[in-house]
Protein backbone atom coordinates (compact mmCIF):
# COMPACT_ATOMS: atom_id res chain seq x y z
CA UNK A 1 0.00 0.00 0.00
CA UNK A 2 0.86 3.31 -0.67
CA UNK A 3 1.21 6.30 2.20
CA UNK A 4 -1.51 8.46 0.67
CA UNK A 5 -4.20 5.28 0.64
CA UNK A 6 -2.96 4.37 4.27
CA UNK A 7 -3.36 7.51 5.58
CA UNK A 8 -6.98 7.86 3.94
CA UNK A 9 -7.79 4.98 5.70
CA UNK A 10 -6.69 5.54 9.10
CA UNK A 11 -8.12 8.92 9.22
CA UNK A 12 -11.32 7.48 8.44
CA UNK A 13 -10.94 4.74 11.22
CA UNK A 14 -9.78 7.07 13.83
CA UNK A 15 -12.69 9.12 12.99
CA UNK A 16 -14.70 6.28 13.85
CA UNK A 17 -13.08 5.51 16.51
CA UNK A 18 -13.42 9.24 17.85
CA UNK A 19 -17.13 9.16 17.24
CA UNK A 20 -18.07 6.39 18.80
CA UNK A 21 -15.42 6.76 21.72
CA UNK A 22 -17.47 10.02 22.28
CA UNK A 23 -20.79 9.03 21.87
CA UNK A 24 -20.65 6.28 24.16
CA UNK A 25 -18.39 7.53 26.64
CA UNK A 26 -16.21 4.87 26.00
CA UNK A 27 -13.22 7.36 24.69
CA UNK A 28 -12.15 6.46 21.11
CA UNK A 29 -8.15 5.43 22.69
CA UNK A 30 -9.21 2.50 23.51
CA UNK A 31 -10.34 1.10 20.10
CA UNK A 32 -7.33 3.07 18.49
CA UNK A 33 -4.00 0.99 18.92
CA UNK A 34 -5.88 -2.14 18.31
CA UNK A 35 -7.20 -0.57 15.01
CA UNK A 36 -3.77 0.72 13.76
CA UNK A 37 -1.76 -2.33 14.60
CA UNK A 38 -4.60 -5.32 14.12
CA UNK A 39 -5.74 -4.00 11.57
CA UNK A 40 -2.89 -1.47 9.32
CA UNK A 41 -0.14 -3.61 11.00
CA UNK A 42 1.49 -0.69 12.28
CA UNK A 43 4.23 -1.46 14.87
CA UNK A 44 2.80 -1.30 18.51
CA UNK A 45 5.10 1.42 19.61
CA UNK A 46 3.67 3.96 16.79
CA UNK A 47 0.77 3.27 17.35
CA UNK A 48 0.99 4.18 21.13
CA UNK A 49 2.37 7.74 19.90
CA UNK A 50 -0.11 8.23 18.05
CA UNK A 51 -3.28 7.71 19.86
CA UNK A 52 -1.04 9.64 23.13
CA UNK A 53 -1.36 12.70 20.44
CA UNK A 54 -4.60 12.18 19.82
CA UNK A 55 -5.93 11.72 23.79
CA UNK A 56 -4.87 14.77 24.31
CA UNK A 57 -6.69 16.45 21.24
CA UNK A 58 -10.30 15.08 22.37
CA UNK A 59 -9.78 15.53 25.98
CA UNK A 60 -8.60 19.39 25.69
CA UNK A 61 -11.51 20.17 22.91
CA UNK A 62 -14.32 18.85 25.34
CA UNK A 63 -12.79 20.39 28.10
CA UNK A 64 -14.44 23.76 27.10
CA UNK A 65 -17.55 22.51 27.63
CA UNK A 66 -17.42 20.39 30.46
CA UNK A 67 -15.94 23.89 32.49
CA UNK A 68 -19.26 25.52 31.63
CA UNK A 69 -21.66 23.13 33.01
CA UNK A 70 -19.11 23.79 36.56
CA UNK A 71 -18.78 20.17 37.40
CA UNK A 72 -15.01 19.96 37.30
CA UNK A 73 -13.26 19.96 41.16
CA UNK A 74 -9.82 21.49 40.30
CA UNK A 75 -8.19 20.99 43.63
CA UNK A 76 -9.05 17.64 43.40
CA UNK A 77 -7.94 17.14 39.61
CA UNK A 78 -4.71 19.22 40.73
CA UNK A 79 -3.70 16.87 43.81
CA UNK A 80 -4.84 13.59 41.77
CA UNK A 81 -2.50 15.15 39.08
CA UNK A 82 0.80 14.56 40.86
CA UNK A 83 -0.44 10.74 41.30
CA UNK A 84 -1.15 10.77 37.61
CA UNK A 85 1.75 12.44 35.97
CA UNK A 86 4.13 10.62 38.26
CA UNK A 87 2.97 7.71 37.02
CA UNK A 88 3.20 8.84 33.39
CA UNK A 89 6.97 9.89 33.81
CA UNK A 90 7.67 6.48 35.14
CA UNK A 91 5.36 4.26 32.52
CA UNK A 92 7.12 6.42 30.19
CA UNK A 93 10.50 5.78 31.24
CA UNK A 94 9.99 1.96 31.45
CA UNK A 95 8.19 1.63 28.35
CA UNK A 96 11.33 1.13 25.91
CA UNK A 97 12.05 -2.20 28.27
CA UNK A 98 8.30 -3.50 28.62
CA UNK A 99 8.33 -6.30 25.22
CA UNK A 100 5.99 -5.18 22.96
CA UNK A 101 3.93 -8.79 23.55
CA UNK A 102 3.63 -7.70 27.27
CA UNK A 103 2.01 -4.31 26.29
CA UNK A 104 -0.26 -6.36 23.77
CA UNK A 105 -1.59 -8.69 26.89
CA UNK A 106 -1.74 -5.96 29.21
CA UNK A 107 -4.23 -3.64 26.63
CA UNK A 108 -5.77 -6.47 26.22
CA UNK A 109 -6.64 -7.13 29.73
CA UNK A 110 -7.25 -3.39 29.78
CA UNK A 111 -9.76 -3.39 27.07
CA UNK A 112 -11.46 -6.22 28.42
CA UNK A 113 -11.99 -4.72 31.76
CA UNK A 114 -13.50 -1.43 30.26
CA UNK A 115 -15.63 -3.54 28.16
CA UNK A 116 -17.36 -5.33 31.55
CA UNK A 117 -17.03 -2.21 33.30
CA UNK A 118 -19.59 -0.79 30.71
CA UNK A 119 -21.89 -3.13 30.81
CA UNK A 120 -21.96 -3.14 34.50
CA UNK A 121 -24.65 -1.13 36.14
CA UNK A 122 -22.99 1.73 38.57
CA UNK A 123 -22.61 0.23 42.02
CA UNK A 124 -24.65 2.68 43.88
CA UNK A 125 -22.78 4.20 46.73
CA UNK A 126 -23.21 5.52 50.09
CA UNK A 127 -22.99 9.21 50.06
CA UNK A 128 -20.83 10.60 53.17
CA UNK A 129 -22.27 12.38 55.44
CA UNK A 130 -19.27 13.65 57.03
CA UNK A 131 -15.95 15.25 56.04
CA UNK A 132 -12.89 13.09 55.84
CA UNK A 133 -9.86 14.72 57.93
CA UNK A 134 -7.36 14.35 55.27
CA UNK A 135 -9.99 15.67 52.33
CA UNK A 136 -10.66 18.56 54.47
CA UNK A 137 -7.44 19.76 55.37
CA UNK A 138 -6.50 19.59 51.57
CA UNK A 139 -9.79 21.66 51.33
CA UNK A 140 -11.55 18.86 48.53
CA UNK A 141 -14.48 18.97 49.17
CA UNK A 142 -16.91 21.08 47.17
CA UNK A 143 -20.09 21.45 45.79
CA UNK A 144 -21.63 21.16 42.22
CA UNK A 145 -24.95 22.55 40.38
CA UNK A 146 -27.90 20.17 40.39
CA UNK A 147 -31.75 21.44 39.64
CA UNK A 148 -32.47 22.61 43.05
CA UNK A 149 -29.01 24.48 43.40
CA UNK A 150 -25.88 23.45 44.67
CA UNK A 151 -25.24 20.19 46.46
CA UNK A 152 -22.37 19.85 48.88
CA UNK A 153 -20.43 16.55 48.87
CA UNK A 154 -17.90 15.09 51.06
CA UNK A 155 -14.55 13.45 49.42
CA UNK A 156 -13.34 10.30 51.01
CA UNK A 157 -9.90 7.91 51.20
CA UNK A 158 -7.77 10.39 49.47
CA UNK A 159 -4.24 7.90 49.97
CA UNK A 160 -6.73 5.07 48.09
CA UNK A 161 -7.87 7.09 45.28
CA UNK A 162 -3.91 8.79 45.19
CA UNK A 163 -2.39 5.29 44.69
CA UNK A 164 -5.02 4.31 42.05
CA UNK A 165 -4.49 7.80 39.91
CA UNK A 166 -0.55 6.72 39.54
CA UNK A 167 -1.66 2.73 38.70
CA UNK A 168 -3.76 4.80 35.53
CA UNK A 169 -1.15 7.00 34.83
CA UNK A 170 1.03 4.09 34.53
CA UNK A 171 -1.44 2.68 31.70
CA UNK A 172 -1.87 5.50 30.02
CA UNK A 173 1.88 6.35 29.04
CA UNK A 174 2.68 2.33 28.80
CA UNK A 175 -0.89 2.00 26.16
CA UNK A 176 -1.23 5.29 25.03
CA UNK A 177 -4.52 5.52 26.17
CA UNK A 178 -6.55 8.21 28.01
CA UNK A 179 -7.60 5.54 31.18
CA UNK A 180 -10.56 7.20 31.64
CA UNK A 181 -12.54 4.49 33.23
CA UNK A 182 -9.99 3.82 35.87
CA UNK A 183 -9.57 7.34 36.79
CA UNK A 184 -13.39 7.60 37.23
CA UNK A 185 -13.84 4.25 39.17
CA UNK A 186 -10.85 6.12 41.52
CA UNK A 187 -12.96 8.91 42.18
CA UNK A 188 -16.44 7.81 41.98
CA UNK A 189 -15.97 4.23 43.65
CA UNK A 190 -13.08 4.87 45.94
CA UNK A 191 -13.15 8.74 46.86
CA UNK A 192 -17.27 8.48 46.92
CA UNK A 193 -17.48 11.73 44.46
CA UNK A 194 -20.59 12.77 42.55
CA UNK A 195 -20.17 10.53 39.47
CA UNK A 196 -20.62 13.82 37.29
CA UNK A 197 -17.54 15.56 38.97
CA UNK A 198 -15.68 12.19 38.54
CA UNK A 199 -16.16 11.94 34.86
CA UNK A 200 -15.47 16.13 34.31
CA UNK A 201 -12.75 16.28 36.53
CA UNK A 202 -11.41 12.88 34.78
CA UNK A 203 -11.70 14.52 31.64
CA UNK A 204 -9.38 17.50 32.49
CA UNK A 205 -6.80 15.10 33.82
CA UNK A 206 -6.96 13.05 31.22
CA UNK A 207 -5.25 15.66 29.07
CA UNK A 208 -2.52 16.57 31.34
CA UNK A 209 -1.59 12.82 32.50
CA UNK A 210 -1.64 12.43 28.27
CA UNK A 211 0.62 15.35 27.73
CA UNK A 212 3.53 13.96 30.49
CA UNK A 213 4.19 10.77 28.30
CA UNK A 214 4.00 12.23 24.85
CA UNK A 215 6.72 14.91 25.92
CA UNK A 216 8.77 11.87 26.72
CA UNK A 217 7.35 9.37 23.42
CA UNK A 218 8.05 12.32 21.47
CA UNK A 219 12.19 12.42 22.42
CA UNK A 220 11.87 8.64 21.75
CA UNK A 221 10.95 8.65 18.11
CA UNK A 222 7.74 7.46 18.86
CA UNK A 223 5.87 9.84 17.49
CA UNK A 224 5.86 9.38 13.74
CA UNK A 225 4.27 12.81 11.81
CA UNK A 226 2.99 10.73 8.99
CA UNK A 227 0.94 8.69 11.27
CA UNK A 228 -0.06 10.77 13.95
CA UNK A 229 -1.32 13.45 11.93
CA UNK A 230 -4.60 11.26 10.06
CA UNK A 231 -5.22 9.70 13.83
CA UNK A 232 -4.96 13.48 15.60
CA UNK A 233 -7.29 14.88 12.95
CA UNK A 234 -9.24 11.83 12.62
CA UNK A 235 -9.99 11.21 16.49
CA UNK A 236 -10.63 14.98 16.79
CA UNK A 237 -13.08 15.61 14.10
CA UNK A 238 -14.87 12.22 14.97
CA UNK A 239 -15.47 13.03 18.78
CA UNK A 240 -16.26 17.11 18.20
CA UNK A 241 -19.02 15.79 15.72
CA UNK A 242 -20.12 12.74 18.23
CA UNK A 243 -20.51 14.93 21.46
CA UNK A 244 -22.78 17.22 19.14
CA UNK A 245 -25.02 14.69 18.05
CA UNK A 246 -24.93 12.85 21.58
CA UNK A 247 -27.93 14.45 22.98
CA UNK A 248 -29.75 13.81 19.80
CA UNK A 249 -28.90 9.89 19.46
CA UNK A 250 -30.47 7.01 21.93
CA UNK A 251 -26.50 5.83 22.79
CA UNK A 252 -27.89 2.58 24.70
CA UNK A 253 -27.60 0.12 21.91
CA UNK A 254 -24.50 1.51 20.42
CA UNK A 255 -22.75 1.66 23.88
CA UNK A 256 -23.41 -2.61 23.80
CA UNK A 257 -22.36 -2.83 20.05
CA UNK A 258 -19.43 -1.24 21.01
CA UNK A 259 -18.60 -2.30 24.42
CA UNK A 260 -18.83 -6.11 22.62
CA UNK A 261 -16.53 -4.77 19.80
CA UNK A 262 -13.76 -3.34 22.35
CA UNK A 263 -14.47 -7.21 23.74
CA UNK A 264 -13.29 -8.62 20.86
CA UNK A 265 -10.08 -6.39 20.40
CA UNK A 266 -9.16 -7.06 24.00
CA UNK A 267 -9.06 -11.05 23.30
CA UNK A 268 -7.55 -10.55 19.77
CA UNK A 269 -4.54 -8.29 21.44
CA UNK A 270 -4.22 -11.13 24.09
CA UNK A 271 -4.25 -13.97 21.54
CA UNK A 272 -1.52 -12.02 19.45
CA UNK A 273 0.36 -10.86 22.32
CA UNK A 274 0.95 -14.72 23.33
CA UNK A 275 1.89 -16.09 19.69
CA UNK A 276 4.56 -13.43 19.43
CA UNK A 277 2.62 -11.41 16.84
CA UNK A 278 3.89 -8.21 18.06
CA UNK A 279 7.72 -8.98 18.02
CA UNK B 1 -23.32 37.34 50.79
CA UNK B 2 -23.45 39.02 47.56
CA UNK B 3 -19.41 39.53 47.38
CA UNK B 4 -19.28 35.37 47.57
CA UNK B 5 -21.59 35.05 44.77
CA UNK B 6 -19.39 37.86 42.79
CA UNK B 7 -16.08 36.05 43.32
CA UNK B 8 -17.79 32.71 42.25
CA UNK B 9 -19.25 34.15 39.17
CA UNK B 10 -16.19 35.76 38.50
CA UNK B 11 -14.07 32.26 39.50
CA UNK B 12 -16.64 30.18 36.74
CA UNK B 13 -15.95 33.19 33.97
CA UNK B 14 -12.10 32.16 34.06
CA UNK B 15 -12.57 28.92 33.92
CA UNK B 16 -14.54 29.50 31.02
CA UNK B 17 -12.16 31.45 29.77
CA UNK B 18 -9.24 29.09 29.49
CA UNK B 19 -11.83 26.39 28.93
CA UNK B 20 -11.62 28.33 25.47
CA UNK B 21 -8.17 28.95 25.09
CA UNK B 22 -7.73 25.51 25.22
CA UNK B 23 -10.39 24.75 22.58
CA UNK B 24 -8.38 27.65 20.61
CA UNK B 25 -4.93 25.88 21.36
CA UNK B 26 -6.79 22.72 19.75
CA UNK B 27 -7.81 24.35 16.70
CA UNK B 28 -4.50 26.29 16.17
CA UNK B 29 -2.42 23.00 16.34
CA UNK B 30 -5.07 21.25 14.10
CA UNK B 31 -4.72 23.16 11.58
CA UNK B 32 -1.01 23.61 11.61
CA UNK B 33 -0.97 20.09 11.85
CA UNK B 34 -3.57 20.06 8.40
CA UNK B 35 -1.46 22.13 6.86
CA UNK B 36 2.15 19.93 7.37
CA UNK B 37 0.08 16.89 6.66
CA UNK B 38 -0.96 17.95 3.39
CA UNK B 39 2.57 18.92 2.24
CA UNK B 40 3.66 15.61 3.63
CA UNK B 41 1.40 13.27 1.44
CA UNK B 42 2.14 16.04 -1.70
CA UNK B 43 5.93 14.89 -1.21
CA UNK B 44 5.08 11.13 0.01
CA UNK B 45 2.42 9.91 -0.63
CA UNK B 46 3.42 8.14 -3.49
CA UNK B 47 5.55 6.03 -1.68
CA UNK B 48 4.98 2.55 0.19
CA UNK B 49 4.38 2.59 3.95
CA UNK B 50 7.11 2.02 6.37
CA UNK B 51 4.69 1.43 9.82
CA UNK B 52 5.74 -2.36 10.20
CA UNK B 53 8.97 -1.71 11.76
CA UNK B 54 9.52 0.16 14.41
CA UNK B 55 13.57 2.20 13.95
CA UNK B 56 12.69 5.60 15.92
CA UNK B 57 12.06 8.86 14.46
CA UNK B 58 15.19 10.91 12.56
CA UNK B 59 16.68 12.69 14.93
CA UNK B 60 15.50 16.37 14.20
CA UNK B 61 12.15 15.28 14.54
CA UNK B 62 12.65 14.09 18.44
CA UNK B 63 13.02 17.95 20.39
CA UNK B 64 12.14 20.66 20.16
CA UNK B 65 14.95 22.90 18.63
CA UNK B 66 15.38 20.43 15.47
CA UNK B 67 11.87 20.44 14.70
CA UNK B 68 11.58 24.46 14.75
CA UNK B 69 14.82 24.38 12.44
CA UNK B 70 12.67 21.96 10.49
CA UNK B 71 9.74 24.35 10.38
CA UNK B 72 11.99 27.15 9.30
CA UNK B 73 13.18 24.75 6.30
CA UNK B 74 9.29 23.93 5.41
CA UNK B 75 9.81 20.57 6.23
CA UNK B 76 6.63 18.75 6.32
CA UNK B 77 7.00 16.05 9.23
CA UNK B 78 9.19 19.12 10.94
CA UNK B 79 5.89 21.22 10.81
CA UNK B 80 3.64 18.21 11.84
CA UNK B 81 5.91 18.20 14.61
CA UNK B 82 5.12 21.38 15.57
CA UNK B 83 1.61 21.10 15.54
CA UNK B 84 1.92 17.93 17.84
CA UNK B 85 4.26 19.99 20.18
CA UNK B 86 1.75 23.31 20.26
CA UNK B 87 -1.04 20.07 21.39
CA UNK B 88 1.06 18.64 24.21
CA UNK B 89 1.99 22.40 25.47
CA UNK B 90 -2.20 22.95 25.46
CA UNK B 91 -2.94 21.14 28.58
CA UNK B 92 0.79 22.58 30.34
CA UNK B 93 -0.89 25.69 29.69
CA UNK B 94 -4.21 24.64 31.45
CA UNK B 95 -1.78 24.26 34.51
CA UNK B 96 0.46 27.38 34.50
CA UNK B 97 -3.34 29.30 34.40
CA UNK B 98 -4.19 27.46 37.41
CA UNK B 99 -1.50 28.32 39.12
CA UNK B 100 -2.50 32.13 38.98
CA UNK B 101 -6.09 31.15 39.77
CA UNK B 102 -5.06 29.35 42.54
CA UNK B 103 -2.90 32.18 43.52
CA UNK B 104 -5.48 34.68 42.65
CA UNK B 105 -7.67 33.14 45.49
CA UNK B 106 -4.54 33.14 47.44
CA UNK B 107 -4.81 29.38 47.99
CA UNK B 108 -1.34 28.53 48.54
CA UNK B 109 -1.11 25.19 49.26
CA UNK B 110 -2.39 24.51 45.67
CA UNK B 111 -0.49 26.91 44.01
CA UNK B 112 2.15 24.72 45.70
CA UNK B 113 0.71 21.66 44.58
CA UNK B 114 0.00 23.19 41.12
CA UNK B 115 3.44 24.37 40.39
CA UNK B 116 4.69 20.84 41.53
CA UNK B 117 2.67 19.47 38.29
CA UNK B 118 3.96 21.92 35.86
CA UNK B 119 7.09 21.24 36.86
CA UNK B 120 6.42 17.70 36.53
CA UNK B 121 5.37 18.17 32.56
CA UNK B 122 8.13 20.49 31.79
CA UNK B 123 10.62 18.47 32.58
CA UNK B 124 8.92 15.68 30.04
CA UNK B 125 8.24 17.98 27.51
CA UNK B 126 11.95 18.93 27.74
CA UNK B 127 12.62 15.48 27.05
CA UNK B 128 13.96 14.07 30.45
CA UNK B 129 12.69 10.80 31.83
CA UNK B 130 13.41 9.05 34.78
CA UNK B 131 15.41 6.13 33.31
Amino acid sequence: MIIFHQTYLIGIGAFVAGFLGALTGLGGGVVLVPLLTLVFDVQIRYAIGASLVSVIATSSGAASAYVKEGFTNLRVGMLLEIGTVTGALIGASIAPWVSPELIAIIFGLVLIHSAIVSRHPRQPKDIPQHPDKLAAALNLDSTYPTPQGPEHYYIQSVPGGFGLMAVAGILSSLLGIGSGALKVIAMDQVMKIPFKVSTTTSNFMIGVTAAASAGIYLSRGYIDPGLAFPVMLGVLSGSLLGAMVLTKVRSEILRIVFSVVILGLGIEMIINGLTGRFG
Amino acid sequence: MIRFKHSEHEKHDMEIWIGNLLRFGVMISAGVVLIGGALYLKQFGQLPTHYDQFHGEPNFLTHIVGVLEGVQRFNSEAIIQFGLLLLIATPIFRVLFSVFAFAVERDWLYVVITIVVFILLLTSLLGFSLG
